[in-house]
């Protein structure tokens, strides 16, 4: 069976992990590469790259890093942040990038999901939409959730999967960072709306949060979280033996017990 | 050296590494000389079967895959790549792929329940429905990255492995030395690493 999706986001600013990460036994704990390890020796699914750089010299700094992640870490890699035109695709992609998620971009310019999807594939392009309740309406929201499009949003995400998006990432505004669980009704909406796999983000508090995600709404293929994660409020084995024991099937990787391993 | 073969479909940089990462040197060519001198050949892929196809004819080396192959080299074919091995694809009309193993693509709608969602894209357990030295490392129900619409049929005489997806839908294929995957080992962690490892090793050696 399929299993459910378990994906931490990094945020990357300067070459550099930033909103302060937590663990023991790291070296270095803003090394986006050491991270990117950790997670993935942790069992994360999938990693989610964010680019919050200003400058066009640090975004050629976040390519070399990624270049650097990509080439030592093989679960999938998805980028976000600034992502704007096909060269922006372009430049990610061939740094090892497997999706590349916009956001902002595709409201200024719809047309980039359908011509992105046209050149690289449905699979490689993920719409990420931060969604808030504004007078009874779910209301997508651009530039990092500070402004309002005044547009609904699951027509808008209809829409973009229409025009060739694979993957949809939903970030509740109204859950994010409340940590009292993901934003259910939101998702349920979204997922009834489209049939591409839809990662909720906004909200993981505690394992139980993700139990829940998975539990009332089967459709939902991935939870996304950065914080808890990365203060180690929630560690993903311990997440992924809860999931498994709540009969949610999830990825398990044995050890290195065959020696077949770096 | 083992050759990953360019012919101008997908991004072949998490491959390489993968590669690397198992002790492999491998080098992504176009070039006859090359992939004639090579030790072993991987075929990768992504995107629309027709296009890889013509893509492959155009530039002679579907003709050059067919010869290695028939002198036994040994060959795996990632995602497009292990369905171009087959001897005609139903992706967007019908299309000849390399015809070295019996075989058709189909495509996954009408076959798996309506309620899924395709393409299929994530983490899939494999069930193996043979031995074979490229399940060496690896167990059984072992989770692997897939991304895909279509899948491989009436491949008995080949199938290795298949994962469930409201289907058993073809996930590995060996015969002699052609070999071919439908997920994407350089992205499957620990469990992609020891398939490629398989690979990459002298046939016979444990």
């Amino acid at each position: 069976m399929i299993t459910k999706r378990i994906i931490p986001c990094l945020d990357v600013r300067n070459g550099r992990v930033v909103k302060g990460v937590n663990f023991e036994g790291l070296s270095d704990v803003s090394s986006p590469v050491e991270l990117a390890r950790y997670y993935s020796e942790s069992g994360a699914d999938e990693l989610v790259f964010y680019d919050i750089t200003a400058s066009f010299e640090e975004r050629a700094l976040f390519t070399d890093i990624l270049r650097e992640v990509a080439g030592s870490i093989f679960i999938p890699l998805t980028v976000g942040g600034g992502i704007n035109t096909l060269e922006d695709f372009d430049r990610v992609l061939k740094c090892g990038a497997d999706k590349v998620s916009v956001n902002s971009g595709a409201i200024r310019n719809p047309e980039l999901i359908g011509q992105a999807a046209q050149r690289y594939g449905n699979q490689c392009v993920v719409i990420s939409a931060d969604v808030k309740r504004v007078g009874g309406e779910f209301r997508v929201f651009a530039k990092g959730g500070r402004e309002d499009t005044g547009m609904e949003a699951i027509g808008w995400i209809r829409s973009c999967v229409e025009r060739g998006a694979g993957e949809v990432v939903l970030n509740s505004i109204d859950t994010d960072g409340v940590k009292q669980g993901f934003d259910l009704e939101m998702l349920r909406a979204v997922c009834a709306a489209v049939n591409v796999p839809v990662i909720a983000s906004g909200g993981a508090g505690s394992i139980q949060d993700f139990v829940t995600l998975f539990r009332e709404i089967p459709e939902v293929d991935a939870g996304l979280a950065a914080s808890v994660f990365h203060f180690g409020e929630i560690a993903i084995p311990t997440l992924k033996r809860e999931l498994r024991a709540n009969g949610i099937t999830v990825r398990i990787e044995e050890g290195a017990r065959y020696g077949a391993d770096r | 050296m083992i050759a990953v073969i360019d012919y101008g479909v997908g991004n072949l940089f998490s491959l390489v590494s993968s590669l690397r990462a198992v002790g492999a040197e491998a080098e992504v060519t176009s070039d006859p000389d090359v992939i004639r001198s090579a030790e072993k050949l991987i075929l990768p892929g992504v995107g629309a079967f027709a296009d890889a196809a013509a893509k492959l004819r155009q530039s002679g080396l579907h003709e050059l895959i067919r010869e290695e192959a028939a002198g036994g080299k040994e060959l795996l074919g990632i995602c497009l790549g292990m369905q171009l091995l087959f001897e005609v694809s139903e992706e967007y009309g019908e299309h000849e792929g390399l015809g070295l193993l019996h075989g058709r693509v189909v495509p996954m709608e009408g076959v798996i329940p309506p309620a899924l969602k395709i393409p299929q894209i994530g983490w899939n357990q494999l069930h193996f429905v043979r031995q074979h030295r490229l399940l060496r490392y690896i167990r059984e129900n072992d989770c692997v990255y897939f991304v895909h619409s279509y899948y491989a049929a009436d491949c008995a005489d080949s199938l290795v492995a298949t994962t469930e997806y409201g289907a058993e839908l073809t996930a590995m294929v060996a015969r002699d030395n052609v070999m071919g995957c439908q997920f994407h080992p350089e992205k499957s962690g620990n469990v992609g690493l020891r398939i490629l490892r398989a690979f990459c090793e002298s046939e016979g050696k444990r």
